[in-house]
C-alpha cells in the first residue's frame, strides 16, 4: 500500500536519483533472485525502505516513548532492563503426578512461571471415564477430571507465589474454580493470586474448535469469570485473548492481529454491556500471540498490537486508566513451522522466532521444543527450549535497550501498514454486526481457510521455502530422535482416582450443588459461586459441564 | 464412457479440533478432480465407517494430531472390513511418531503422511493405489 506523501519531496528526488544512477545499472547486469519478495503471509516486501516510506509515521504521535501512549515501544519505561520477560514453558502430559514432576523440573532449572496443558477430554469437558475419552486421556496434556486431580497437579507448588497460566477454554470457569479451591486449601489469599486463564472462547469457534456450548451462553460464562475475578481475585488475568491458534490454523500475520484484537474488543463490549467498568476489568485482559518465521513482520505485528489497543480503548471505550490502554501479551513460537524432517533444525527456527517476540516486547514467552512435530517434548528437548530463552536474555545483549528496531524505516512502515490493515478488518466486522455475528456468518473462519490454502500452494510451488522439506531435503533421512511416549495405562489410573473421589464424596451435596448451578445458569446469574461450590463437593468436570450442557445446549458448527 | 472419479472421505476422529490439515487436503483432492466428502469434527470410528459405506468411497483419509491414532485408526480399519469394504484404503495424516508407523501398517493402514507432505504426493498415492483395485 503506497504511503500518502508529497510528490517530488526531497526524499523522493533523492530516492529516484539512487535508483537511476546506482541501482539500475546493477539490475541490468544482474537481475534480482526473484520477481517478487514476500513475507510468510505472502505480503510483498519492497527492495528498500527510506524516510519516504515512514513519512506517514509521526514520532511523537505514533512511535513515542516506552511506557507512554500509544505504547508502540512497549508498556514499561525500562523495557527488559527492569525485568526480563517471564519464561513460561507450556507443559502437561499423562497423569497429574507426571506433570507435577515436570513442573518441578522446570522450576528447578530456572523457569519463572508455569503453564498447564490439559488433555483433550478435559478441554472438551469430559471425564476420563467417558466413552468419548477413549485413546485421548493424558495424550495432549494432563488429565484432570475433578478437584482430586488438581490437588495432585499442584502438590508442593505454592499458588500464592508461582504464577500459573492455564490453557483451557470451553470449561475454563470450572478449571478456574478448581484452581481457586486448591489455592484455598493451601491457605492462599485469593487477593494475592496471580496467573492467567486462557478462557478465549471466540478463537475456539474461529480456529481451534474446542467448543462445548453455543456462542452466546459461552460468552456469558467468560463474562462471569471477569466479574468474579474483578471482585475476588483482582491480580488474576481471567482471559488471554489468543491469536496463536488463529495463526496456527493458517491465518496471515495481519489476520492474526486483526481477529485477535477484534475479539478483545468484543469481550470488552460484552463486559461493558454487563455493567462492568472498563478501567476496572480491562487492565486484567491479557493477549497471546504467535511468533512465526517472518522476523520483521512479527515484530511489526506486536508493535502495532499495542498501538491499536491503546487507541481503541481510548477512542471506542473512553478508557481513562493507563493500565487499560496497555496491551500485555504472551508469545509462543509457531508450532506449525516445526518440521519432522531434520528435526534439530527446529532449534534454530525457535531461536529466531523467540528473538522476534523479544524484540516485539513480549511479557512472557514459550519456546517450542524441537521434537514437537513428532510428539510432546521429552525433558531434554524442553530443556533446550528453555535454554534458548536464557541465551537470548543473557548472552545476546538484545534486552539491553528498549525497542531497538523503533525508527527503522522498514519496521515503522510495516507497523503502520499492520495498523491500517487491522482497522479495515474492524470496519468489516463491525459492518457484520460484531465478532459474534461475524463468526456465526463464518467470516473469519473462511478468511483463514483461504490463507491456509494459498500458503500451502505457495510451499508446493516452491515460492515459500521450508528448509529440509521442499529444499535441501535429504533422501532416506531417518529422524532418529527420542520421543516422549505416553503410557497407555494413564486412562486406567485416572479412572481409578475418579472412582475413589466419587466413593468418598457426599453425593447429596454434589446433586444440590449441580442443581444450584443449573438454576444460576437458567436465571442468568453469575455461575462462578455455584461452580466453586460444586467443585468443593468434588463434582467432576464432566458432571459440571453436563449440567451446563443441559441448560445451554451444544454448539453445532455451520457448514461452510 | 466416463471414468468414475475417485471418491474420498476425509475424516477427523477423536476430540481434537485442529482441522487445518483436513480442510487443505479436502480442497487439494477436490482440485485434483476427486469427489471428497468431509465428515466434520469429532466423528467416532463407527460414524466414519458408516459414512464411508454410505458414500461408497475408495479411500478414507484420517487426519489425527492428538496421539490417539493407535486406538482410533485400527478401529476404523476393522469397522470398514466388518462392513465388507475390503478394498477401501485407509490413509492417515498428522502427528504420528515414526515408531508407530509399522504397527499401523500391519493393522491395515495403507500409508501414513507426516507433516511436510506435499498434497501432490497424496493425490499421486491415491491415483496409483485406488486404480489397482479389482
Amino acid at each position: 500500500m503506497p504511503e500518502t506523501k508529497e510528490l517530488n519531496s526531497p526524499a523522493d528526488a533523492s530516492a529516484e536519483r539512487w535508483e537511476r544512477e546506482t541501482l539500475e545499472p546493477v539490475l541490468r547486469k544482474r537481475p534480482e533472485r526473484k520477481k517478487r519478495f514476500e513475507t510468510v503471509s505472502l505480503d510483498e516486501v519492497n527492495r528498500l525502505y527510506t524516510p519516504a516510506d515512514a513519512a506517514g509515521v509521526d514520532f511523537e504521535r505514533d512511535t513515542a516513548y516506552p511506557g507512554e501512549f500509544p505504547y508502540t515501544r512497549g508498556i514499561h519505561p525500562t523495557g527488559y532492563r527492569g525485568k526480563l520477560w517471564t519464561m513460561r514453558q507450556f507443559a502437561g502430559f499423562g497423569t497429574p503426578e507426571e506433570t507435577n514432576a515436570r513442573f518441578k523440573y522446570l522450576l528447578e532449572h530456572g523457569q519463572t512461571g508455569l503453564s498447564v496443558a490439559y488433555d483433550l477430554p478435559t478441554l472438551m469437558g469430559y471425564d476420563a471415564d467417558s466413552p468419548l475419552s477413549e485413546g485421548e486421556v493424558g495424550k495432549c496434556g494432563v488429565a484432570v477430571s475433578s478437584l482430586a486431580d488438581m490437588e495432585v497437579l499442584f502438590d508442593g507448588i505454592p499458588l500464592e507465589e508461582v504464577t500459573v497460566s492455564q490453557t483451557i477454554n470451553a470449561p475454563a470457569s470450572v478449571l478456574l474454580a478448581m484452581y481457586l479451591v486448591v489455592a484455598e486449601k493451601q491457605g492462599a489469599d485469593f487477593r494475592k493470586i496471580s496467573g492467567t486463564l486462557q478462557n478465549d472462547i471466540l478463537k475456539e469457534y474461529i480456529a481451534q474448535k474446542e467448543w462445548i456450548y453455543p456462542i452466546r451462553p459461552a460468552m456469558k460464562l467468560v463474562i462471569d469469570t471477569f466479574e468474579f475475578c474483578t471482585r475476588h481475585v483482582p491480580k488474576y488475568n481471567p482471559i488471554s485473548v489468543s491469536g496463536y491458534h488463529i495463526r496456527e490454523a493458517g491465518s496471515t500475520a495481519l489476520q492474526e492481529l486483526a481477529f485477535t484484537l477484534r475479539d478483545g474488543i468484543e469481550y470488552v463490549q460484552w463486559g461493558v454491556d454487563a455493567g462492568l467498568d472498563v478501567d476496572e476489568f480491562v487492565p486484567r485482559i491479557s493477549f497471546f500471540f504467535n511468533a512465526h518465521n517472518d522476523f520483521f513482520e512479527e515484530i511489526a505485528k506486536y508493535r502495532a498490537a499495542r498501538r491499536i489497543w491503546a487507541r481503541v480503548m481510548r477512542e471506542r471505550f473512553n478508557a481513562r486508566s493507563e493500565r487499560t490502554l496497555q496491551l500485555r501479551f504472551h508469545t509462543q513460537t509457531a508450532g506449525v513451522s516445526l518440521t519432522v524432517q531434520q528435526p534439530l533444525n527446529n532449534i534454530v527456527r525457535v531461536a529466531i522466532q523467540a528473538l522476534a517476540g523479544v524484540l516485539g516486547g513480549t511479557q512472557s514467552l514459550h519456546t517450542d521444543a524441537y521434537d514437537e512435530a513428532l510428539a510432546l517434548p521429552t525433558d531434554r528437548a524442553a530443556l533446550i527450549a528453555l535454554r534458548t530463552q536464557q541465551i537470548i536474555a543473557e548472552e545476546t545483549g538484545v534486552p539491553n535497550t528498549i525497542d531497538p528496531l523503533g525508527g527503522s524505516y522498514f519496521v515503522e512502515s510495516l507497523t503502520k501498514k499492520m495498523e491500517d490493515g487491522a482497522y479495515e478488518y474492524f470496519d468489516k466486522i463491525d459492518s457484520l454486526g460484531g465478532m459474534v455475528e461475524a463468526i456465526e456468518k463464518g467470516f473469519p473462519q473462511r478468511d483463514i481457510q483461504e490463507s491456509a490454502y494459498q500458503y500451502q500452494k505457495a510451499v508446493e510451488r516452491g515460492d515459500q521455502t521450508i528448509v529440509g522439506v521442499n529444499k535441501y531435503s535429504m533422501e532416506g533421512e531417518q529422524t532418529e530422535i527420542p520421543t516422549l511416549v505416553i503410557a497407555e495405562g494413564v486412562r486406567d489410573r485416572q479412572v481409578e482416582r475418579l472412582g475413589l473421589a466419587k466413593a468418598r464424596r457426599d453425593n447429596g451435596a454434589v446433586s444440590n450443588a449441580l442443581e444450584k448451578l443449573k438454576k444460576s445458569a437458567r436465571d442468568g446469574d453469575n455461575t462462578m459461586p455455584a461452580t466453586i461450590e460444586a467443585v468443593r463437593a468434588y463434582a467432576t468436570l464432566g458432571e459440571i459441564c453436563d449440567a451446563l450442557r443441559d441448560v445451554y445446549g451444544l454448539y453445532e458448527e455451520p457448514a461452510f | 464412457m466416463s471414468e468414475r472419479k475417485i471418491r474420498v472421505l476425509v475424516a477427523k476422529p477423536g476430540l481434537d479440533g485442529h482441522d487445518r490439515g483436513a480442510k487443505i487436503i479436502a480442497r487439494a483432492l477436490r482440485d485434483a478432480g476427486m469427489e471428497v466428502i468431509y465428515t466434520g469434527l469429532r466423528q467416532t470410528p463407527e460414524m466414519i465407517a458408516a459414512a464411508a459405506l454410505q458414500e461408497d468411497v475408495d479411500a478414507v483419509g484420517v487426519s489425527i494430531l492428538s496421539g490417539a491414532h493407535n486406538t482410533l485408526c485400527p478401529r476404523i480399519v476393522e469397522l470398514l472390513r466388518e462392513r465388507g469394504m475390503d478394498d477401501c484404503l485407509v490413509i492417515v495424516g498428522g502427528i504420528i511418531p515414526q515408531e508407530d508407523i509399522p504397527r499401523l501398517k500391519e493393522q491395515g493402514v495403507s500409508a501414513v503422511f507426516l507433516p511436510g507432505t506435499s498434497t501432490g504426493d497424496i493425490v499421486t498415492f491415491l491415483r496409483d493405489n485406488v486404480g489397482q483395485r479389482a
